[in-house]
Formats: C-alpha cells, sequence, structure tokens
C-alpha cells in the first residue's frame, strides 16, 4: 500500500503547482477584454495553440489529482472501517480518472486531432 | 518615637492579631455556584448547583472538594497530586479543557462556574472518563527509546550514551508531557476521526524521534503514516492552547510533517555529524 506520507507529498506538489498553472491561465484572459477572451473562435484558437493545451491538460490533471484527494480526505473523517475506506479510495481514484478522461478527450476533439 | 508607637497601637487596633476567622472572613470573596455534570451511565444526565464560598487562592479542584465534602459525597472525580504533575483532574471548566487543581476560580468570569467531562472521552461517572483509548494510541507509538546498535548486554562494553544540552534541547519541550489528556479533548479532528492518535500520542512520537539515542521512527511509521494518522491534522492548534504545561502538540505535529516529508533538517542525522565534527553549517 502506497504511504499516506508520499500520498501527501503529491497533495502538495500539486497543489502549489496548480496555483502556478491556473495564475498563466487567469493571466492569459487579461491579455484581450475579457468578453472577448471567452469568444467562441477565441477559445477555438487557445486550443489549437499547442503550448496552451499543454497547459489546459496540466491544471485538468493537477486539479483532478489535489481536488479527488481533498474529498477523499474529507470523506475518511465521517467513518472510520475498512470498506468505507476501500469504497472512499476506489470512487475518488475512478471519479478522477473519469473527469482526467473526459478532459483530455475534450481538449483532443477542440484541438481538431480527433475529427 | 512617640507618634511611632502611637501608629502601632492604631494598627494593632485595626488588625487584632490571632484573629483567624477575622481574617478568613476577609479573604472569602464571595459565593460561587458550582455546576457539575452528573450521569452514571443508566439515568439520564444534568447539572447538579452547588453553592460554594470562596478565596482568592480557591481552585476549581478546591471547590469540587468542598462540594464532595459538605454538600454531596457522591460526586464522581478523579484526583491526585493538587499540583499540575499528575494530569489526574483534566475536566471542561467552563467549556474549555482544564485542570481542575491549576484553575483558580478568581481567574474565571462570572459567579457560574460548570464542570463537566472531558470531550472525546467515554463517560464513566460523573467528571470521570475512560482513558483507556487514548493511553493505548499513546503506547502504539513506542514512546521510549529503542536502538539495536547500543549494546546493552556486555557490561564490559556499557556506557553512558553522552548528549549534548543542544541534543536535549531538540525534545525536552515535548518531554513535560503529563498525558492529561486536554488535547485530546480539545482536539477537532479526534471528535470526528476515532482512529486519528491524537496531538499527545504525534508530539511524543517527535519527541522520541529526535532523540539521538533513539533509531526507532521506522516502527513508529506505521500508526503515525497511516490514513488516519498525522495527515490528518487540521493544524486548528486547539491542543497547544489548552496544554497546561506548554508542550505545543501542534508544533510537534508539524516538525514531524516536516520529518515525514524530509522537509525540515534530519536533527538526528545532523547532531550525529555535529558530534563527529563532520557537519559543516
Amino acid at each position: 500500500m502506497i504511504r499516506e506520507s508520499l500520498i501527501m507529498r503529491i497533495h502538495y506538489i500539486t497543489g502549489i503547482s496548480a496555483l502556478f498553472v491556473v495564475a498563466v491561465h487567469i493571466t492569459m484572459r487579461l491579455l484581450m477584454p475579457f468578453d472577448s477572451s471567452i469568444e467562441y473562435q477565441n477559445i477555438i484558437a487557445n486550443y489549437h495553440n499547442i503550448a496552451y493545451s499543454i497547459l489546459l491538460e496540466s491544471i485538468l490533471v493537477l486539479i483532478a489529482i489535489h481536488g479527488f484527494n481533498g474529498l477523499r480526505i474529507m470523506l475518511l473523517e465521517l467513518r472510520q472501517n475498512r470498506l468505507w475506506e476501500n469504497g472512499v479510495t476506489i470512487f475518488t481514484i475512478s471519479a478522477m480518472m473519469t473527469v482526467v478522461a473526459y478532459g483530455t478527450r475534450t481538449i483532443i476533439l477542440a484541438q481538431g486531432l480527433g475529427a | 518615637m512617640n507618634e511611632l508607637i502611637k501608629r502601632i497601637k492604631m494598627f494593632r487596633n485595626n488588625h487584632p492579631a490571632g484573629d483567624e476567622n477575622a481574617d478568613n472572613e476577609k479573604n472569602i470573596r464571595e459565593k460561587i455556584n458550582l455546576k457539575v455534570f452528573r450521569t452514571n451511565g443508566k439515568s439520564e444526565s444534568h447539572f447538579d448547583t452547588f453553592e460554594i464560598p470562596i478565596m482568592r487562592w480557591t481552585t476549581v479542584l478546591d471547590a469540587l472538594l468542598h462540594a464532595k465534602s459538605y454538600c454531596d459525597s457522591s460526586i464522581g472525580i478523579r484526583y491526585s497530586c493538587r499540583m499540575a504533575s499528575c494530569g489526574s483532574c483534566g475536566m471542561k471548566i467552563n467549556g474549555i479543557p482544564r485542570l481542575a487543581c491549576y484553575t483558580k476560580i478568581s481567574e474565571l468570569k462570572g459567579g457560574i462556574v460548570s464542570c463537566e467531562p472531558l470531550a472525546n472521552f467515554p463517560q464513566i461517572r460523573d467528571l470521570v472518563t475512560d482513558f483507556s483509548v487514548f493511553f493505548n494510541h499513546h503506547k502504539q507509538i513506542q514512546p521510549f527509546i529503542q536502538n539495536e546498535n547500543i549494546q546493552t548486554e556486555d557490561r564490559e562494553v556499557l556506557t553512558e550514551y553522552i548528549q549534548k544540552p543542544e541534543d536535549v534541547d531538540k525534545y525536552l519541550q515535548f518531554s513535560y508531557c503529563i498525558k492529561c489528556g486536554l488535547c485530546y479533548s480539545a482536539c477537532p479532528t479526534v471528535a470526528t476521526d476515532t482512529k486519528f492518535p491524537g496531538p499527545q500520542a504525534l508530539s511524543q512520537a517527535y519527541r522520541y524521534s529526535v532523540d539521538n539515542r533513539d533509531n526507532a521512527l521506522g516502527k513508529r511509521q506505521n500508526i503515525i503514516d497511516d490514513r488516519h494518522g498525522i495527515w490528518r491534522c487540521h493544524f486548528a492548534g486547539s491542543c497547544s492552547a489548552v496544554c497546561p504545561k506548554g508542550v505545543d502538540p501542534a508544533l510537534g505535529i508539524q516538525l514531524l510533517r516536516g520529518h515525514m516529508l524530509r522537509f525540515s533538517k534530519n536533527e538526528q542525522k545532523l547532531a550525529e555529524l555535529q558530534d563527529r565534527g563532520l557537519d559543516k553549517s
């Protein structure tokens, strides 16, 4: 079984890294007026930029890992028995993988690679 | 000279010598209502209120013992040393975990003092709680020095394990713990997570892990580095706020976390290097 200290190290590193990539993401919204930055063609243009796509993918992965581990920690405190603990771990890992898979699919499709 | 004698006579008239009752009456500031939580585990719990005369130095334990002696002898209370050394008389006084022998009534606001059993402990009777789970957590972290590398069998090579004052300073604060359970009672994580070892056990784990005579952190890691171990601490800091001995368990937990993440310096390794004159820092 993975040691909790390793999981928490990943939790802290993903949290700090997510702060950085989200800051870059928000800064990119400020390059043009906010209204235009969220127009359809500009969003698609963002996805077509390979560097920006990598940034979005990293935001997705980092926040999914950090967020679902945070949820796991909160749920572990609710009850203390082996069945609940294993159930929570399996649920959060599957939910995290589903979110990452769906988000990655969206990025690939928007980039036009899936067409 | 006459003036001085006159003054002494005046003073004696105002303060008659040997009149202890008069002195005591002056010291009795007022009476307070002592609300004591009562339960026998079978019938419904309730509070009993006793009117207790207090003096400037009356502690909550004195007031409880007064109530037990003169009002209701059936009050269940655990106490021993009366000097904050044994950690037996921990209870919630006006909602805050404190030692009854270490809390003067004059320090508390209002004329009502409520005494309840410590939270997060199973109740036995009245103010007496069951410490077995708390002590089990303490035992699980193996709170004693272990070192397989030290020869203890052969008396010929048995020598004193010398520690420098700076080695002692690393853990001294944490060794003042009297296991009174106040930190365990104040901890919000213990309230929700029954498997959490609690601030007392974790700070003791730190105390032994930084002791350069010990090398058994690996053995303790199974309990500390668990799903319900040290990482579940929310750092509310209430354990340190209620500690009557200034142990600061929250600090111990954060330092131990630093060790586990290898963020903080390994004091034990550093002390060994300093001892061998190899440390340049």
